[in-house]
C-alpha cells in the first residue's frame, strides 16, 4: 500500500468539504528517530560537550606554553575557560543555528563560573588548613596558652587555650543578652504589633546596616573612654552584642513572620490566650527556624574581629573572668599573630584560624540539623520504652 | 407539636457583651513585656545611630565641608578630612562588587536553573557557609594566597590597559626585566578580591532565593513555545528576579563598604585621593578607624566617630534601596503558576 502526496490530495478534492480526513500511512518511510528526552543529553551531545572542552585544554596548552610567552597555570586555566567558550560555540555551530549555540555558550559560562566560586571556596579551606596543620599536631596547642611563649618558640610549647575560652566566654555573655531580647522583639514586632512595632522594626531592620567596626567603636567610647572602664572581656561581649542583636531580631521576625496564622487563629478558636497561643503554638513552630538565626547569627558573631579588636585587648594567659581586664578571642589572635610577621606565628594563626572554622563549621552544620523537618521516626526513648514495656518506666 | 418561644415580659432590654481586644490577666503581661523588650531594643539600637550622631556633630561643625573635601588625616596639625578614605572604601567596594555581581549572578542561576535537582540542596547549603566563614579567614586567603598572582594580573592590566586611568600605576615600568612586585600589591585591588569573597555569597543568596520564586507556569510555557534553556532563563528567570538581582547586588555593596579585617590586613594605608586602583596604598573609612583609635584623643575620637558615621549613613541609605528594590519586586505576585 503506498500513500503519496498525489493520492492523498486527490482524495481531499473528491471528499465533501468540511469532512474528515484518516492519516494515511507510508510503509517505506524510515521509523522515525526516538526524540531525545529534554532532560538528557543525547551521546552524540554529549560527546561534543566533554569533547569540545578536552580540545580547549589542549589548544590552551599549545597556546600558552608553546607559542606564546604566558607560561604558567594561571593563564592556562585562563586561556582552557576563553578556549573552551569559543570550541563550545563552534561545535554547538556546525550542527544547529544562533540559538543553539547561544544556549550551549550561555550553560558553559553558567557552569565555569560556578566552579569558580567552588574552587575559591575550596582553595581558603585547604589553603588554610594546609598552612595551619603543623601547630595543631602538638595537642598543647589545644591545651595550653601563650604565657611565656615568644613567637619565634617553637609549636611543642604555648596553644590557644586562652583564645577559645575567651571567644566561648564572649560569646555566650553575648548571646544571654542578645538571644531574649532579639526574640522577645520579634515576638514583639509580629504577635503584639502596632504602630509602636512598625518603628520598633523600622529601626533595628536600619541598625542592621552598623559596620560591626562602628559597633566596636561606639563600645570603646563609651565604655571605655568616657565611663573609664579597661578593657575587658565584657566590653568585648558587650560590643559584639551591640552587633549580633539586629541581625537576630531581624532574622527571628523573618521566621516568626512565616508562621500560617491559620495556627494561631486555631488555637485563638480554641479558646486560648495570646500568651498561651505564642508559647505553646508560635513558638514551638519556629523552633527549628528561630534556632537557625540564633546559629548563623552566632557564627557571624563569633568570627567578627573589628569589634573585639578595638574593645578587649590581647592577653597571652588565660583569663576566665570577663570583668577582669584583658581577654584574648580567637580572631584577634589570629589578627596579632598575623600582624607579628614571625613564620611561627603566621603558622599558630592559620591553626587558629582552621580551629575558628571548624567551630563556624560545626554551629554551621548544628544549624543544619535543627532546621530540617522533624522526621517521624520515634525517637530513641520512645523506641527502647516500646521495646521494654515492662521496664522502669511502668 | 411544636411551642413557639414567647417572650417572657419581665426581662429588661438585652446588653450585648463587653468585647475588648485588650488582654487581660497573663496576656495583659505578655503584652506589657514583649513591648517592654521592644522599647529596649528600640532604646539600645536607636541609641546608638542618636549617639553617633551626637557625637559626630562637633567634627562636622568644627571643619563644615573641608570635613568631606580634606583628603589628609593629621590630628597634629589639625587637618583632618575623609575625600581619601571615601574614595579608597568606595573603590574597594566597586572592585568587590565588579568581581563578585557576575560570580554571585550566574552562581545563583547555576544554582536555581542548571543544577542536578539532587545536589540543589547540598549547593545551597554550601553558599550559605561561605557566607557564615568569618572575614579575617578571607583575609589571609587574599593576604598569602591571591595577593602573588594579583599582583601579576595588576602588571599585566597595566602594560595593556594602562592608558586607562584606572589602571595606570605610577612610579614604576611594567615592561622592565625585573619588574618591582611591591609597586602592584596591598592595593585596592587586591583587597577588593578578598571583599568580593564576602560579599559574593551574601548576594548570590538573595538572587537565588528570588530565582526560586519564577512561577513555574511560565517557565514552563516558555519550554513549551520551544525556548532553550537560556532562552527561559533570558525571558522568563531574569526580568522576574530582576529586583532580586539588583537588591542582591545592593545588600552586598553595604556589606563591601563597611568591611574592616580583610582590608586592614591587606592594604597598606595612604592618605591621597586615588584613582589607580592597582597602585599600592589606599585607606577606608573603617581600615582609618582601626588603625587610628588607639592613640585618639577626645576630640579625634569624635572625628573618628564621625567618620564611622558618614559611613553607617551610606550603609544605611544602600540598605534601605536594597529592601525597596527587593519588596517591590514581582516576587509573588506575578501571574498564578
Amino acid at each position: 500500500m503506498t500513500t503519496t502526496a498525489e493520492t492523498g490530495s486527490a482524495r481531499r478534492s473528491d471528499a465533501p468539504l468540511g469532512g474528515t480526513f484518516l492519516p494515511q500511512y507510508d510503509d517505506d518511510a524510515p521509523p522515525a528517530l526516538p526524540r531525545a528526552s529534554l532532560g538528557r543529553p543525547s551521546p552524540d551531545e554529549r560527546f561534543a560537550r566533554v569533547g569540545s572542552w578536552l580540545a580547549a585544554f589542549a589548544l590552551a596548552w599549545l597556546v600558552t606554553q608553546r607559542l606564546l610567552p604566558l607560561a604558567g597555570v594561571p593563564w592556562l586555566l585562563v586561556a582552557w575557560f576563553g578556549l573552551g567558550l569559543v570550541v563550545t560555540a563552534v561545535t554547538a555551530g556546525m550542527t544547529d543555528g544562533v540559538t543553539a549555540v547561544k544556549d550551549r555558550v550561555a550553560e558553559s559560562l553558567v557552569t565555569g563560573a560556578a566552579l569558580l566560586v567552588g574552587a575559591a571556596l575550596v582553595s581558603t579551606l585547604v589553603f588554610v588548613a594546609i598552612r595551619g596543620w603543623r601547630p595543631l599536631m602538638n595537642l598543647n596547642f589545644l591545651t595550653a596558652d601563650m604565657s611565656g611563649v615568644g613567637p619565634k618558640d617553637g609549636f611543642v610549647t604555648g596553644g590557644i587555650l586562652h583564645a577559645i575560652t575567651g571567644s566561648l566566654i564572649e560569646l555566650g555573655i553575648a548571646l544571654a543578652i542578645t538571644l531574649p531580647l532579639g526574640i522577645g522583639t520579634a515576638v514583639f514586632m509580629t504577635e503584639v504589633g502596632g504602630r509602636f512595632a512598625r518603628i520598633v522594626r523600622t529601626v533595628v531592620e536600619a541598625m542592621t546596616a552598623l559596620p560591626s567596626i562602628v559597633a566596636g567603636l561606639f563600645i570603646y567610647t563609651v565604655l571605655i573612654v568616657a565611663l573609664g572602664y579597661p578593657r575587658s572581656g565584657l566590653a568585648a561581649s558587650l560590643a559584639i552584642a551591640v552587633m549580633m542583636l539586629p541581625i537576630i531580631a531581624r532574622a527571628a521576625d523573618v521566621v516568626l513572620r512565616v508562621i500560617p496564622s491559620g495556627l494561631r487563629e486555631a488555637s485563638l478558636a480554641l479558646g486560648a490566650s495570646r500568651w498561651r497561643t505564642v508559647w505553646h503554638v508560635v513558638l514551638p513552630t519556629a523552633r527549628p527556624g528561630l534556632a537557625t538565626a540564633v546559629i548563623l547569627g552566632v557564627a557571624r558573631g563569633v568570627g567578627e574581629t573589628s569589634p573585639v579588636l578595638l574593645t578587649s585587648g590581647a592577653a597571652a594567659f588565660l583569663v576566665t573572668d570577663p570583668t577582669d581586664g584583658v581577654m584574648n578571642s580567637l580572631p584577634l589572635f589570629i589578627y596579632s599573630n598575623v600582624r607579628s610577621g614571625e613564620p611561627n606565628a603566621i603558622a599558630r594563626a592559620f591553626a587558629a584560624a582552621l580551629v575558628l572554622v571548624a567551630l563556624v563549621l560545626a554551629l554551621f552544620v548544628a544549624a543544619r540539623l535543627l532546621a530540617r523537618p522533624r522526621s517521624n521516626r520515634p525517637s530513641l526513648h520512645h523506641r527502647l520504652r516500646s521495646a521494654y514495656p515492662f521496664g522502669a518506666h511502668r | 407539636m411544636t411551642t413557639l418561644p414567647t417572650t417572657p415580659h419581665d426581662v429588661g432590654e438585652a446588653v450585648p457583651r463587653a468585647v475588648s481586644r485588650k488582654g487581660t490577666g497573663a496576656d495583659a503581661v505578655f503584652e506589657h513585656g514583649a513591648r517592654a523588650v521592644g522599647a529596649s531594643v528600640l532604646v539600645i539600637t536607636g541609641g546608638v545611630g542618636l549617639f553617633l550622631a551626637w557625637q559626630a556633630y562637633p567634627t562636622l561643625q568644627r571643619y563644615g565641608w573641608s570635613f568631606f573635601t580634606e583628603s589628609q588625616w593629621q590630628p597634629d596639625e589639625d587637618v583632618i578630612g575623609i575625600a581619601a578614605v571615601l574614595t579608597g572604601t568606595v573603590s574597594v567596594a566597586l572592585v568587590a562588587m565588579a568581581i563578585a555581581f557576575p560570580l554571585a549572578l550566574l552562581t545563583a542561576l547555576y544554582i536555581s536553573e542548571y543544577a542536578p535537582a539532587r545536589s540543589k540542596s547540598t549547593l545551597v547549603s554550601l553558599v550559605d557557609l561561605m557566607a557564615a566563614i568569618p572575614s579575617i579567614v578571607y583575609g589571609l586567603w587574599g593576604f598569602f594566597l591571591v595577593m602573588p598572582y594579583a599582583a601579576g594580573m595588576a602588571r599585566w592590566l597595566q602594560q595593556h590597559f594602562g592608558w586607562i586611568p584606572v589602571f595606570a600605576v605610577n612610579d614604576t615600568d611594567p615592561n622592565a626585566a625585573v619588574w618591582d612586585t611591591s609597586r602592584y600589591v596591598s592595593s585596592a585591588f587586591c583587597a577588593g578580591i578578598a571583599v568580593a569573597m564576602m560579599v559574593m555569597p551574601m548576594a548570590c543568596a538573595v538572587m537565588r532565593q528570588v530565582f526560586s520564586q519564577t512561577p513555574v507556569g511560565e517557565k514552563e510555557a516558555a519550554l513549551a513555545l520551544g525556548a532553550t534553556r537560556w532562552g527561559v532563563v533570558r525571558s522568563v528567570v531574569l526580568p522576574f528576579g530582576r529586583g532580586g538581582i539588583i537588591g542582591g547586588t545592593m545588600l552586598g555593596l553595604g556589606r563591601a563598604l563597611g568591611e574592616t579585617i580583610a582590608v586592614v590586613l591587606i592594604v597598606s594605608p595612604a592618605f591621597e585621593i586615588k584613582p589607580r586602583i592597582l597602585e599600592i596604598g589606599t585607606s577606608t573609612v573603617s581600615s582609618l578607624i582601626a588603625g587610628r583609635f588607639g592613640e585618639a584623643s577626645e576630640a579625634q575620637l569624635s572625628a573618628l566617630l564621625a567618620a564611622g558615621f558618614v559611613l553607617f549613613v551610606i550603609t544605611l541609605a544602600v540598605n534601605t534601596v536594597a529592601a525597596v528594590v527587593v519588596n517591590r519586586s514581582r516576587s509573588g505576585a506575578g501571574t498564578d503558576a
